[in-house]
């Protein structure tokens, strides 16, 4: 995916040279291993600081939400279905938009790679397929598909589903994957054991919402555990206002995540959040064959309603 | 160690709607113990954190003056859940109040000086805290000519009525209420916005004229350049600022504006220190 | 200066003798990562790690924290008011926190422990606190210590500082309460502070060479404090950050809460939770006005608060320790040092 880079530069100071659009939202190199920061080019001359590799994990889609502006965006697989998801729910206009689409190949999973080491990580290299992580006085080589993020090695969107332009020939799909083998592993467990699982998952969360604001659905003025009246949602750190707040947010996100992992990736306590968005996308594949963001032309199921749908009121 | 966060128990003693929309009450709050009625020895501009048990605090101008003793005296905009849950409340009821908060106006500057009071809507209550301090036979020599310009926007929306027709009558103070209209045919005070009736009717600044400003933000943005045509200089035109608040006491971080807090270090800010702090509130 | 040697062989058997005089306190690894959490009996404090990924500041000032109780049974005497709750202020002691992380409570201290007010949860917790420090050898390259006004072996805040000298720690005693901790444990190895005192000095100028990382902040003090609120690139800092409370919650020195109230049946409690300038609904009045409504206004607060206002409010350096943690986990990569070199250099 390296090679990608100069084709986005150049794409991005064609549009901006062209005035066809007002600025270019992309990455940037990050100060730190595995991270890269979500930046806005307005000057043809500063293309140079886009960037594209493995770390580029955050949706932009999300940096999207009811800007006025026109707007050139670097979009992977993920994060284009969700711009079709924002395009549907009118958070942003389809003329606005010069999306540069960017086949996919996976992003690295930075939580992972950092638990592997003891050793503080000091730099981390990518080639090709192979990702180089070295300490003080350690170096390792592993392959990418090792270390992909884990929504990444299940996906079947690696191309962008809508662009205006492509950084690159577009990718092979990946086939033949067990999308689900996860979530059917904590429906399979009794009660009371899937409470545990979920009080476990769940209790290193300091209620940062880094999940929900990273997510390009939540998008909601006041969300609802920022309500007070009606307060639904306590405010401290007790184990079932923290339960609360994640199992709602899944439930919203319902019929529109993608599973871009975002959240997951925006965890600064490396909680697997996508747990819960996960089984309400596995919900509504098997509930309404649904998969979000894939169409202009459908709306999602739970703002529409087909007489045969399975929970249909007859 | 003392605990400011612990509020004094207060029985409401009486309530009184002052508005025709029934948005406004005025509550009368009596100390259930009567030592901490000299705890909280405040000065007109002062707010407290009024509490109720269950939905928590909001801060609030005192209406009362220093000079009424025996009482205090909140009077409260329907606006958000503690506010709503006071509105619900019946004289009689216990509740919880912090304070003295904040700085006051500047009592000692004003000594001697012409005061020209500006407000608009509801929050006209600080200010009637001065205006009745003021009006105190203690403090009236210690002051030169008062006015006061006070504006709602309809006289169903005037706070304090009978008071308000009573300084009217008094040649110690000089009264120029307006609404901003009114088909009332009875109506005998002017018409017209606060800024405009202060064009009109305030005194022509200098150092000895001091104007205090409280209102909406747009009523104090059309004011202000309305003082300045009338040659008052941005140390004599002070201002109470409104903030999120929570604390009370300058510890819970959210109501500064650059290094100040406006719950401690404010609410009473000159327009002199204002141009001197980020423009963010 | 004192120093006593403590052989690591009893080290486990005079923690456990200190549990008796003390709360103990200290980094555990929990999944993945480091925490500090109550050592309970038979608990030993983790060493092995660089520092824990939520700071220690939830030891003196819980992210929730019960302040006072009330009922509203009207059958019940005193109902609807308020009264003090009960708090443990038994002796405490933190085992093996960063020097940072200690000099990140005195920068604290200025906030909740004013002439006018005390803030009597955070004072007494504080100050029945003893804060035994664990010297930096091995820094991390997002440290940036040395040049935020406190260092890998930095004393002040601390009681004790101990020095992993691999089969030994030396124990260097700061103030009497660390010396009372000392006792309390039988640690009294006293050990001739001389080549002790110069072992200490070579290995914290180590330690200092091995931070590479640094921000600049000279001349921030002299800045108009307008002209940085309205400088340009406020706009670009601020064009990633999803406003989560991530760098607001792991940093050592941010202190800002809420109050909130909380009723289950006729019992209720006021309480105290962290907020963060991150959020709209910390600055939103009833009005719906809000002075700080979007996300470049919210990111300019913190970094203009840790940067500009605390040197502007006291006088006496940056509020921040240059621990690393809100570059470490910033999910956007939004990283202070950048922040403050452009505050810095603005207008020049």
């Amino acid at each position: 995916m390296l090679g990608y880079i100069t084709k986005i530069r150049e794409i991005s100071e064609r549009l901006l040279k062209e005035g066809k659009v007002d600025m270019v939202i992309g990455f940037r190199k990050g100060t730190v291993p595995m991270m890269n920061e979500p930046c806005v080019v307005k000057n043809p001359e500063n293309v140079k600081e886009l960037v594209w590799d493995s770390n580029c994990g955050i949706n932009l889609a999300n940096y999207l939400t009811d800007r006025k502006e026109k707007i050139g965006v670097v979009a992977k697989g993920c994060d284009s279905r969700n711009i079709v998801t924002h395009l549907i729910e009118n958070k942003i206009k389809r003329d606005q938009l010069f999306i540069i689409g960017v086949p996919c190949k996976g992003m690295i999973d930075r939580h992972k790679i950092t638990s592997m080491f003891a050793k503080e990580i000091k730099e981390v290299v990518e080639e090709e397929n192979r990702i180089i992580v070295r300490g003080d006085d350690y170096e390792k080589i592993f392959k990418k598909a090792e270390v992909l993020q884990e929504n990444c090695a299940i996906c079947i969107h690696r191309n962008p589903v809508i662009y205006d332009e492509l950084a690159a020939d577009l990718v092979e799909e990946q086939k033949d994957v067990d999308r689900y083998e996860d979530v059917r592993r904590i429906e399979a467990m009794p009660a009371e054991k899937k409470g545990n699982y979920f009080d476990n998952l769940l209790s290193a969360c300091i209620r940062c919402y880094a999940c929900r604001n990273a997510c390009p659905l939540c998008y909601c003025l006041t969300c609802f555990v920022d309500e007070s009246r009606p307060q639904w949602v306590g405010k401290s750190i007790n184990p079932t206002d923290i339960r609360t707040f994640h199992f709602l947010r899944a439930y919203h996100c319902a019929g529109r995540c993608t599973d871009c992992g975002a959240c997951e990736r925006a965890c600064p306590m490396g909680i697997k959040v996508r747990e819960f968005t996960k089984k309400l996308e596995k919900d509504c594949f098997e509930l309404y064959g649904w998969e979000a963001g894939m169409s202009l032309d459908e709306r999602p199921p739970l703002d529409t309603y087909r007489p045969d749908d399975p929970d249909f009121i007859k | 160690m003392v605990n400011p966060y612990l509020p004094y128990p207060v029985r409401i003693d009486e309530i009184i709607t002052e508005t025709e929309d029934k948005n406004l009450k005025t509550f009368r709050l009596v100390f259930i113990n009567p030592d901490d009625e000299e705890k909280f020895s405040y000065k007109a501009g002062q707010f407290a954190e009024l509490s109720v048990a269950g939905k928590g605090e909001v801060p609030i101008g005192i209406a009362s003056s220093p000079s009424e003793k025996g009482y205090l005296m909140f009077t409260i905009n329907k606006v958000g859940l503690v506010t709503t849950a006071l509105h619900c409340m019946k004289p009689g009821d216990i509740m919880g109040i912090r304070g003295p908060l904040g700085n006051s106006y500047p009592w000692d500057i004003l000594k001697g000086k012409n005061v020209v009071i500006i407000g608009g809507g509801f929050a006209f209550t600080t200010l009637r805290s001065s205006i009745v301090y003021m009006l105190d036979p203690v403090n009236r020599p210690n002051l030169k000519e008062i006015h006061v310009i006070y504006g709602a926007r309809s006289p169903g929306m005037l706070l304090y009525k009978d008071e308000l027709a009573a300084w009217e009558s008094r040649d110690d103070i000089n009264m120029h209420i307006t609404v901003d209209g009114t088909d009332d045919p009875n109506w005998k005070y002017n018409v017209g916005f606060v800024p405009t009736v202060t064009e009109q009717k305030a005194p022509q600044g200098n150092d000895d004229t001091y104007a205090i400003i409280c209102g909406p933000p747009i009523m104090i943005k059309f004011t202000q350049p309305v003082l300045e045509k009338l040659g008052y200089c941005h140390d004599n035109i002070i201002m109470s600022l409104e903030m999120r608040m929570k604390c009370g006491i300058g510890i819970c971080g959210r109501c500064n504006i650059g290094k100040e807090f406006v719950c401690k270090d404010g609410p009473i800010f000159t327009l002199a220190r204002l141009n001197e702090m980020p423009k963010e509130y | 200066m004192k120093v006593v040697k403590i052989d690591k062989r009893n080290w486990a058997g005079k923690l456990e003798k200190l549990k008796e005089s003390y709360r103990l306190f200290g980094p555990v690894k929990d999944n993945e990562f480091h925490i500090f959490e109550r050592l309970d009996k038979g608990e030993l404090p983790d060493f092995n790690y660089f520092n824990t990924r939520l700071s220690p500041k939830s030891i003196i000032y819980p992210q929730s924290e019960t302040m006072l109780e009330f009922s509203l049974d009207k059958s019940k005497e005193n109902h609807h008011i308020l009264k003090e709750t009960d708090t443990d202020c038994s002796p405490r002691a933190v085992i093996g926190i960063r020097p940072c992380d200690a000099a990140a409570f005195l920068l604290v201290k200025r906030n909740f422990d004013t002439a006018e007010h005390k803030d009597p949860y955070w004072v007494k917790a504080y100050e029945t606190t003893t804060f035994v420090g664990l010297a930096c050898n091995n820094p991390q390259a997002t440290c940036f210590c040395t040049s935020a006004g406190c260092g890998p072996f930095y004393e002040e805040g601390l009681d004790l500082l101990l020095v992993d000298m691999e089969d030994h720690y030396f124990a260097k005693i700061i103030t009497s309460k660390g010396e009372n901790l000392l006792e309390a444990a039988g640690w009294n190895t006293g050990t001739d502070a001389d080549p002790a005192g110069k072992q200490i000095k070579t290995m914290k100028q180590e330690a200092e060479a091995k931070i590479t990382s640094s921000i600049t902040t000279d001349k921030l003090k002299d800045k108009t404090t307008t002209d940085l609120f309205d400088a340009p690139f406020w706009e670009e800092v601020a064009f990633a950050c999803i406003n989560c409370g991530t760098c607001t919650y792991v940093c050592p020195t941010c202190w800002c809460f809420d109050i909130q109230d909380e009723v289950n049946g006729y019992s209720g409690i006021r309480m105290r939770n962290w907020d963060s300038c991150m959020f709209p609904l910390f600055t939103l009045h009833g009005s719906g006005h809000n002075p700080r409504s979007t996300n470049m206004q919210r990111v300019r607060q913190r970094f203009m608060h840790k940067l500009k206002y605390y040197m502007d409010k006291y006088d006496n350096g940056i509020q921040c320790v240059g621990c690393g943690r809100c570059i470490r986990l910033c999910p956007v990569n939004i990283d202070i040092r950048k922040v403050c070199d452009l505050m810095n250099s603005y207008g020049d």
